[in-house]
């Protein structure tokens, strides 16, 4: 692991788009954990006197429809989607971990079950299976995070089964199981420690994917309600002015694109360095 | 002889999933929205009411006797009515549903038919500026949100420069061609009405490109990856070492290699184009079922929410059949 | 006699992020017609570089740094792209380890032979699939009509590389370069593989360049043949004069493993240590660290080619010394 790490360092410093990523990422989260410092205004602040100004030196991203600061509110917006992305990175990828480390392990009638549990949540275009679980919830934030992390939950299965099926034939649980070690210890000593690295790649990506999806939502009134600011959300209402006031629904879009390109490119990059077939070449 | 038994499989194999899916839907549509017959029957009606409407659902039955209902429902095509527009779903859909055909089937087109030479050029000009260009094309694409994208092409080419229509299928003042298959450009070229033609094809240009940009990026990229893989080859030394052209070795010799995986990704990202399809509708007020489905969410009107998801989950599965069959005529050890 | 591929003063290296591999560094021998020269030393001592650098198939991020690699008196490197493609498969043909892998698995035998001949004979197809019909009969292949129409995953390895075998030797090439072309097949029928590349190319009257690991494989069918070891080659002989009178310790070291050569109950002997760092290679003779008679002044400067008999060289300082000194010379480095 040592002598890993220079070598994997290295490599995210030679590859520009994941050293990009990277940093549109770290970005991402210096903004969110210091929103209030950066904000100029207060994101709720309303100035009826000020509304649907477009961007200025006192308003960068201008104004909305009540007078709000909308670069304020873009910057508050990076704490959501950020949220957004860990909740369901975490409410997926628990579950999703677990069933897929179980499922391979036991193999036979119970993985197949499991699996084709997993490739019916998967016969669903993503988008419309979580549109209709958060409809069927009801619109709110917490209800679209929860129906996103519902249709990831497969992603995480099927990676971490895959890498069980690999592992449990490895020596080093081969040997743990003759020594008669507990499939739960197993399973939390050996399995998904080392799907770990992995799973860390999907995650990133999934994150990307789940802040772009909770986004389609709150667009289409099925996510965070206004006037959170949230960027799905503010794009949605901005819509309505989009001929007059360009300026409304194009920044806080912009910031979702580079927020899951962040994400993309970080996770993608982490996936082709950790890829033992491409790496050390 | 093998292709039939494969393909039977694949048939085989989709009936569960299909169940599967019509249970879920049952169980999102009927278990978590709380009561729905309070629901249609609004805040102020009484608990008599409220318990008809119950009774009349069936709602009052065992839950695997109102599954049984909802699927004998489901088979012989009944979505059950729609709370906004009080016609039968089924009927709605089916009304809406040539338009967002006609946008997929161009968004695909578009998104195959450049994504593919694009990504041979990005492998063949690997790290060169043909290879950057495309890549950042793509991976602006996977990033993209839709319903973004669209806005800014409405701003840019319907605001601004006032090139392409922003909304509709057709000018107002043209009336629909003659109803044949729904899809106005096919029905406009099968009645020879070219005024129609030309102004159903642009209104498609903009909603078109939005949806399949998208896809158009996967595509891209697949392809790129696979190429390059391929190219690695041994079998491609051989060819190298046989003499053989260049052109012959990329088009013939790694391309069809180089397929499979890409057709399995335009199959499963098919998925995007059908969610895609919802937030371009809406964006460019294009009236298909995605349009439709949001109108739909803005009442809660469930019955259509699961009506469309059923649809559209079938047609992908169907999707997905169809690559499976595609796919074994690329590889011969399915074939065969 | 003149000969017909001469490579002189070979450079390939590979450009990895951990830096330079150096993996020939002045390779020169020559080929001459209807010859079976074999091309032997460990896995990475650059054997397979040197035949790909003859094909210019070496891949990215490999690169050709310098010398000649001359075929009838013109310079390979010097040929345009589509100059050297007309050249392979034509006048100079490869054939792989892995039949398994090294034909397309979507298109067909006949797919395959059919366009390597329409490209170098200028046929049409149906003569293209005729002949190769012809070579697939000329390969002992049972049922070649069939075979044509079958794809490669229906056929066995030992089939594959008869396959190979005839593409390769469909357009009457003169030099046929052939890299462990029995290693990965069934022992059982490497012989025959093995044969049959031989006959069918003294039957043509086609120079084989023949890569191996396996020394035994070279005693029984070569003419002469080239010792290498990281990236440079350190005896050259004819085979008798090799497997007789060996003098690189190198070489005597692989005749010592060969299991053939071994006495019975004996250990089968190995050569001590590994190859040298080729991205950082000592300055010295490559093989110093492995060699048993070194000598201090081994370390200073390669070794350079060094006449030992008729048509047999080395490359050794200290073999050289010895000579030089027993004919009265002293050192000349």
């Amino acid at each position: 692991m040592k002598k890993k790490m220079p070598l994997t360092l290295y490599l995210i410093l030679k590859s520009p788009l994941t050293l990009f990523g990277a940093v549109l990422v770290i970005l991402l989260i210096l903004m969110a954990i210091f929103a209030p410092l950066i904000a100029p205004y207060n994101p709720n602040r309303i100035s009826l006197r000020e509304k649907l100004a477009p961007p200025s030196l006192k308003h960068p991203f201008g104004t909305d429809e009540v007078g709000r600061d909308l670069l304020s509110r873009v910057i508050y917006g990076s704490r959501i989607s950020l949220q957004v992305g860990i909740v369901v990175v975490l409410l997926a990828g628990i579950p999703g971990i677990l069933i897929g480390a179980f499922s391979g392990y036991y193999g036979g009638q119970f993985d197949n079950i499991i699996m084709r549990l997993m490739d019916i949540v998967m016969a669903f275009p993503p988008l419309v299976l979580a549109l209709s679980i958060a409809a069927a919830l009801g619109p709110s934030l917490v209800n679209s995070m929860m129906a996103v992390a519902f249709i990831m939950i497969p992603k995480f299965s099927r990676l971490v089964r895959g890498e069980t099926l690999s592992l449990k034939e490895k020596p080093f649980v081969l040997a743990t199981r003759a020594q008669g070690g507990k499939p739960l210890y197993i399973i939390f000593r050996h399995i998904i420690p080392n799907s770990l690295s992995s799973v860390i790649v999907l995650a990133s990506l999934v994150m990307g994917d789940a802040i772009l999806v909770a986004a389609s939502l709150s667009f289409i009134g099925l996510g965070a309600q206004p006037p959170t600011p949230e960027w799905g959300a503010l794009v949605s209402v901005g819509r309505k002015y989009i001929l007059d006031q360009w300026w409304y629904a194009t920044f806080p879009g912009l910031f979702i694109f580079l927020a899951v390109m962040g994400f993309n490119l970080f996770g993608d990059g982490l996936r082709d360095i950790l890829d033992p077939k491409i790496r050390g070449r | 002889m093998r292709i039939a038994k494969y393909i039977g499989i694949r048939l085989l194999y989709i009936i569960p999933v299909m169940l599967g899916v019509t249970i879920l839907v049952f169980l999102i549509s009927h278990t978590i929205p709380g009561d729905p017959a309070s629901l249609i029957a609004g805040p102020k009606a009484s608990k008599a009411t409220i318990e008809r409407i119950r009774h009349d659902l069936g709602l009052d039955k065992p839950i695997y006797v109102q599954y049984m209902i909802y699927l004998r429902g489901l088979l012989k095509g009944d979505f059950g009515k729609s709370i906004r527009t009080g016609i039968d779903v089924a009927t709605d859909l089916k009304k809406y549903f040539p338009a967002t055909l006609e946008l997929t089937f161009f968004s695909m087109l578009f998104a195959i038919g450049a994504g593919i030479p694009l990504g041979i050029i990005s492998a063949i000009k690997r790290n060169r500026w043909p290879d950057h260009i495309s890549r950042t094309f793509s991976i602006f694409g996977v990033s993209m949100p839709v319903f973004w994208l669209g806005l800014l092409l409405l701003l840019v080419f319907y605001s601004k420069l006032k090139i392409l229509p922003g909304s509709g299928r057709l000018d107002t003042i043209l009336s629909p061609p003659t109803h044949i298959t729904g899809m106005y450009t096919i029905d406009a070229l099968l009645t020879g009405n070219w005024p129609v033609f030309i102004s159903a094809l642009t209104h498609l240009i903009l909603p078109a490109f939005c949806l399949g940009y998208v896809y158009l990026a996967i595509i891209t990229r697949i392809t790129r990856s696979s190429m390059l893989e391929v190219l690695n080859k041994e079998y491609i030394e051989t060819a190298r070492a046989n003499g053989i052209p260049e052109k012959s070795i990329i088009l013939k010799h790694a391309l069809k290699n180089a397929l499979i995986p890409v057709v399995t990704i335009i199959g499963i990202s098919f998925g995007e184009l059908m969610g895609g399809a919802i937030l371009t509708e809406t964006i460019f007020s294009f009236p298909g079922v995605g349009k439709y489905v949001v109108e739909s969410i803005n009442y809660l009107d469930f019955p259509a929410i699961m009506g469309f998801t059923v649809v559209v989950t079938f047609i992908y599965v169907f999707m997905n059949l169809l690559v499976d069959v595609i796919y074994a005529f690329l590889d011969p050890q399915i074939r065969y | 006699m003149e000969e017909l591929l001469k490579v002189e003063g070979l450079h390939t290296y590979f450009h990895t992020y951990r830096g330079v591999l150096k993996a020939l560094t002045g390779v020169s021998f020559s080929l001459y017609p209807g010859e079976i020269l074999g091309l032997v030393g460990e896995t990475g001592c650059g054997k397979s570089v040197t035949a790909r650098s003859i094909m210019r198939l070496i891949k990215e991020p490999g690169k050709i740094e310098e010398g000649k690699i001359l075929y009838r008196g013109k310079d390979l490197l010097s040929l345009s792209e589509e100059e050297m493609r007309t050249i392979r498969g034509k006048d100079i043909s490869m054939i792989f380890q892995e039949p398994m892998t090294s034909l397309n698995p979507v298109l067909k035998i006949g797919t395959l032979m059919s366009e390597v001949i329409m490209v170098h004979k200028k046929v049409n197809k149906n003569r293209a699939l005729n002949i190769a019909k012809k070579m697939l009969k000329e390969v002992k292949m049972p049922d070649p009509e069939g075979v044509l129409n079958k794809y490669p995953f229906e056929l066995s390895g030992g089939m594959r590389q008869r396959v190979m075998i005839a593409m390769a030797l469909s357009s009457d090439p003169e030099i046929l370069i052939a890299d462990e072309p029995t290693t990965a097949l069934d022992v059982t029928i490497q012989g025959q593989i093995l044969r049959l590349i031989i006959d069918l190319s003294q039957k043509r009257g086609t120079a084989v360049l023949l890569i191996t690991h396996d020394l035994g494989v070279v005693a029984n069918v070569a003419d002469r043949v080239i010792v290498m070891y990281a990236g440079n080659i350190v005896e050259e002989g004819r085979v008798k004069s090799i497997f007789t009178n060996p003098s690189h310790p190198y070489t005597k070291g692989l005749l010592r493993s060969l299991p053939s050569l071994a006495k019975e109950g004996e250990e089968l002997p190995t050569i001590p240590g590994t190859l040298p760092n080729l991205i950082y290679p000592p300055k010295g003779c490559l093989f110093y660290d492995r060699c048993d008679i070194r000598e201090e002044y081994c370390k200073e400067g390669r070794p350079e080619r060094f006449h030992l008999g008729e048509e047999h060289y080395v490359w050794c300082h200290k073999i050289k010394n010895e000579k030089m000194e027993r004919l009265g010379y002293g050192r000349t480095d």
